[in-house]
């Protein structure tokens, strides 16, 4: 299992590379990767697309992606951009 | 390569999202379906354009709920300013591309849609907590719709658009508009403002997006859309209807026809001007300006000499006719397109009539309303009807006729003086906005002339086919969740405000002076000389009457005759002396002789909250009598109740009135009274009351006030009754009866009885069995009912857990009756209770008085049916259902030994 450690993501500035990082390890990855989200206290509209998008290399990859410390608000809007079901959830 | 890969995993990611999530698998094969069917019309091509602008709005909004207030408001503000600064440059885009209205009109609108609307919403809570209420306990919790799809006009093109930005970023909503194809240009360009501005003050990216170049299938497929949450249609009817018809929660705001009353007393110098600032702004195409002016007779003349003086052309009924024919499509009746927004003199030419260069506006005296008078429709130009009025009432008639023609829902407007007229107008007039002594477009739009909220989208009501009446504003962009704390329930504790006890009570009537007091009474209360004792005590030169009524319970006839009687004598005072049957008879004379227009089988309609009931016990006293109940009995504690029973013969029951009114004002509890009591009636009597004290101590409506009296009385009636029973003439045992009966009555007369009751009322008036006896015969059965685990709990927010058991077992432990579990003290309470009923020698099941079990099934339908429509049940701890209710009348039939320890179980036999 890989694991992606530690990453923040408040703003698309700090936020996009890591994402971009993020999806590098799952196309690298086998099994499962687990992306650590605790410290994201609000993800920005390009965030969201780059998990759109990782969730789409994850899909082709056959690659489980889990997130683990998704606050409640950010767990929220995976919910309504329907990304709920396409990731775990680690708490 | 890759891409498309990763294209292709997503659509089947996104599917496979879509199935879980929680959507009804019917309305989303439906929904698909419609989308299909729409797409066949669309290029793929299209569709992957109106998905990825869906999309993007999707995540835009998602983005969005992670907004405080503190973001979203200040985002507003910037918007707010950039609107203001655009404020022109829209304007005049507007105006270059739709060659429609008034650049410097428009340049206010804008800035309306900007600067009012702003302080309008700038206070306003739209994130989170909106409301509190702690009194009532609702706190209104905001929520996003999320993606919006916005239609707007191309009469208002650019205000429309900088109003919903700003209420879409208040509310934290994503909005995709479509523009009016013919103020696209103008639209996009303020969208892009209100975009660019949002997104570099901290908005989400594609909060607002804008259809390019679209078609009405572009409409439709974006409105079907299962991402899109609400469409907000400002336009014509047809986009309005297709908002409406996309199966979508719409705002479908729609066309008006503004009538205006100018009424006599008006004052015409402003009503002018008003109407001629209104009519001509923006050149009319504010769809709440006025179109048809009803002047009243006595004022037309002048009314019209003001208009032109004012540079208004009055058109001849020739030019009258021309212009009907002209700027009102013969075919549709419809206003034609070509004059929609233009100047009065550019009009003017189009049709071929000569006018002054200055002209503002076209007046055209119409004869009636409707389509052969073409000029009474809706015209978004600076044309005006003008109808005179004969009277009042024709003038509010032929606002009607115009109200009614393409109208409905939208605005009215009157002039005048005369509050009567205003609000006859306001009553008559289906709009939404109804306009009093001011502009009508100007004053719809809110916050210019009057303290309506600004808006560009009219709500028309179910009269224009829309959902809302309202203006439009930022609470139509949110749901509104709204958190409901459980509320204590507001109780009380209401008795007889003098209650006298012990020998001697009964002196303490010398107190109350009386003019002329009526006895109530039986004949037996006569025989033990108890109505000479009473007598003795009131004071010298009252005016005495007994009236004796049958030794029974009364009915209504009765009651009536007692009435007759209080009302003969006019009597100031009533004293009833007897038992339960006496006085609730007295009560109800008293509610007569007071309230002679009570109606008892009204009074006694059914009801589940007593502050909630329908129908209420009359306020007004004509006499002021007094009622002083001596109780003759230790029993039915109606002395202090509100209740009274009355026995309708006609159809074999018991009807029971229930208000705090019907109560005594003065209650003797004397044991001289009760000394000679019968030991029938003794047992009877006493068991009522023990009866009173456990439902009281056990309904959903008891309080700590109420148990202190009930679980007083039942010791008292455990140790007092067999006594009372066995020696009547024991004046302590008598005492002691005689107050428990009373604590039992007062817990009872606000905690209320339980299914107890319902089953002895329903059995006593079939059987014509007494009432304490009936009561003993449940007794037993609805213990251990009650003390069982519900089939069904009772609704009730006064208790907080299913205490019954518990609340017996404290009785057992009051008692001494011993044993350790809930359930062991449960079941000695109910073998003490039954070694009780065997003291007072009792008749232990309904077989033992003779009954068969043939009449007893025969009659079981109507006993059940009795037992569920007797209010006594809604208080009881346990909800009775029909077959439980069956169930407990077999195990009172059959008796002893029948009250099992397990509760009740299953019976079929109804």
């Amino acid at each position: 299992m890989a694991t992606s450690a530690g990453w923040q993501t408040t703003d698309a500035e700090v936020g996009a590379p890591s994402w971009q990082a993020a999806r590098e390890k799952v196309e690298r990855a086998e099994g499962e990767v687990v992306v650590d989200c605790s410290a994201v206290s609000r993800i920005d509209y390009k965030a969201l697309r780059a998990l759109e998008d990782l969730a789409d290399v994850a899909d082709i990859k056959g690659v489980k992606v889990a997130l683990r410390g998704v606050s409640i608000e950010m767990y929220k809007v995976l919910k309504l951009v329907k990304l709920g079901s396409r990731f775990s959830f680690l708490p | 390569m890759i891409s498309e890969k990763v294209e292709e995993r997503a659509r089947v990611g996104r599917e496979k999202e879509n199935g879980q999530s929680g959507e009804a698998p019917v309305k989303r094969q439906e929904s698909s379906r419609a989308v299909t069917e729409k797409a066949a019309s669309l290029s793929a091509e299209r569709i992957a354009y109106l998905e990825g602008l869906v999309r993007q709005a999707r995540t835009a909004a998602a983005v969005f709920t992670q907004y405080t207030q503190e973001d979203v408001d200040r985002i507003v503000k910037a918007m707010v300013l950039a609107g203001l600064a655009n404020a022109e440059h829209l304007a005049r885009l507007a105006i270059e591309e739709t060659k429609i209205g008034v650049l410097e009109d428009k340049v206010i609108k804008n800035m309306v849609a900007t600067e009012f609307v702003y302080n309008y919403v700038k206070d306003k809570r739209t994130v989170g907590t909106i409301h509190e209420y702690p009194e009532r306990g609702i706190v209104e919790v905001a929520a996003p719709i999320g993606v919006i799809f916005s239609l707007t006009p191309i009469t208002n093109p650019t205000s429309t658009v900088l109003f919903k930005c700003i209420m879409a970023i208040k509310t934290r909503n994503a909005v995709i508009f479509s523009p009016h194809p013919s103020a696209w240009r103008c639209c996009w360009e303020a969208v892009k403002i209100m975009a660019e501005t949002a997104v570099k003050h901290g908005a989400p990216e594609g909060v607002f997006t804008c259809l390019e170049s679209h078609t009405l299938e572009d409409n439709a497929y974006v409105m079907r859309h299962k991402d899109v949450g609400l469409i907000d249609a400002t336009g014509g009817p047809g986009a309005v209807k297709a908002a409406y018809s996309s199966g979508k929660p719409a705002l479908g705001v729609g066309a008006g026809n503004t009538p205006v009353y100018l009424e006599k007393t008006a004052d015409l110098d402003m009503a002018v001007v008003d109407i001629i600032v209104s009519k001509t702004f923006d050149n009319g195409t504010i769809c709440a300006s006025e179109q048809t002016v009803v002047i009243d007779d006595e004022i037309y003349d002048l009314v019209l000499e003001k208009f032109a003086g004012l540079g208004a052309h009055i058109c001849s009924p020739k030019e009258t006719e021309l212009l009907g024919r002209t700027v009102i499509d013969p075919k549709t009746g419809s206003m034609s397109s070509m004059a929609v927004g233009q100047k009065a003199t550019d009009i003017a030419r189009m049709v071929g009539i000569s006018v002054k260069p200055n002209t503002k506006l076209l007046i055209a005296p119409i004869q009636g309303v409707g389509r052969e008078h073409p000029l009474s429709v809706e015209k978004l130009f600076p044309v005006l009807g003008v109808y005179r009025a004969r009277s009042v009432a024709e003038a509010l008639k032929v606002c009607i006729d115009v109200n009614h023609l393409g109208g409905l829902g939208h605005t009215a407007v009157i002039f005048s003086r005369n509050d009567e007229v205003i609000q006859k107008f306001g009553e008559v007039m289906n709009a939404g906005r109804i306009i009093v002594n001011s502009p009508g477009s100007i004053g719809a739009l809110g916050g210019v002339y009057n303290d309506m909220v600004p808006t560009f989208s009219f709500g028309c009501g179910t009269g224009g086919g829309n959902s809302t009446m309202d203006n439009v504003n930022i609470y139509h962009y949110l749901n509104i969740k709204r958190m409901a704390r459980r509320t204590p329930p507001q109780m009380w504790f209401r008795v007889p405000n003098q209650i006298y006890f012990n020998r001697n009570a009964v002196e303490n009537i010398r107190q109350f002076p009386s003019r002329s007091t009526i006895i109530v009474t039986n004949p037996s209360m006569e025989q033990f000389g108890h109505v000479d004792m009473v007598r003795r005590y009131l004071p010298a030169g009252t005016q005495v009457h007994v009236e004796v009524i049958p030794d029974a319970e009364p009915e209504a006839k009765v009651v009536m005759k007692g009435v007759e009687t209080l009302n003969f004598y006019k009597a100031d005072q009533i004293i009833a002396l007897g038992g339960g049957s006496v006085i609730d008879a007295a009560k109800v004379m008293r509610l007569k002789y007071e309230s002679p227009e009570a109606d008892l089988e009204e009074l006694a309609a059914p009801f589940l909250d007593l502050r909630k009931r329908v129908i209420q016990f009359p306020t007004v006293k004509t006499n002021r009598a007094r009622l002083i109940a001596i109780a003759t009995t230790s029993g039915t504690g109606s002395e202090v109740t509100p209740f009274a029973v009355l026995f309708d013969k006609e159809h074999g029951r018991k009807v029971t009135l229930a208000d705090y009114s019907l109560s005594p004002d003065v209650a003797i509890v004397d044991p001289q009274f009760v000394m000679s009591m019968p030991k029938g009636l003794t047992a009877d009597t006493g068991i009522d009351a023990l009866t009173h004290a456990l439902e009281a101590a056990v309904s959903v409506f008891a309080s700590p006030y109420t148990d202190a009296n009930a679980l007083q009385a039942i010791p008292l009636i455990f140790k007092y009754l067999p006594i009372a029973y066995e020696h009547p003439r024991d004046e302590a045992a008598r005492t002691m009866m005689h107050n428990a009966s009373c604590l039992a009555a007062m817990a009872f007369s606000n905690a209320a009885v339980g299914v107890n009751h319902a089953l002895a009322h329903s059995f006593g008036a079939r059987f014509h069995v007494a009432h304490g006896r009936a009561n003993a015969l449940m007794l037993p059965h609805v213990i251990r009912y009650n003390a069982s685990v519900p089939t069904k709990f009772m609704p009730s927010p006064n208790q907080v857990a299913y205490v019954a058991d518990k609340k017996y077992a404290a009785m057992a432990d009051g008692l001494g009756l011993g044993g350790r579990t809930t359930e062991e003290k449960v079941n000695h309470l109910v073998e003490a209770i039954e070694q009780l009923l065997d003291c007072l020698a009792v008749p232990r099941s309904i077989a033992e008085l003779g009954i068969s079990k043939e009449e007893f099934e025969r009659a079981m339908p109507d006993l059940v049916k009795l037992a569920f429509e007797d209010p006594s049940w809604r208080s009881n701890p346990r909800m009775p259902l029909m077959s439980e209710l069956v169930e407990l009348f077999w195990k009172a039939f059959e008796g002893r030994g029948v009250a099992s320890r397990a509760g009740v179980e299953p019976r079929l036999t109804a």
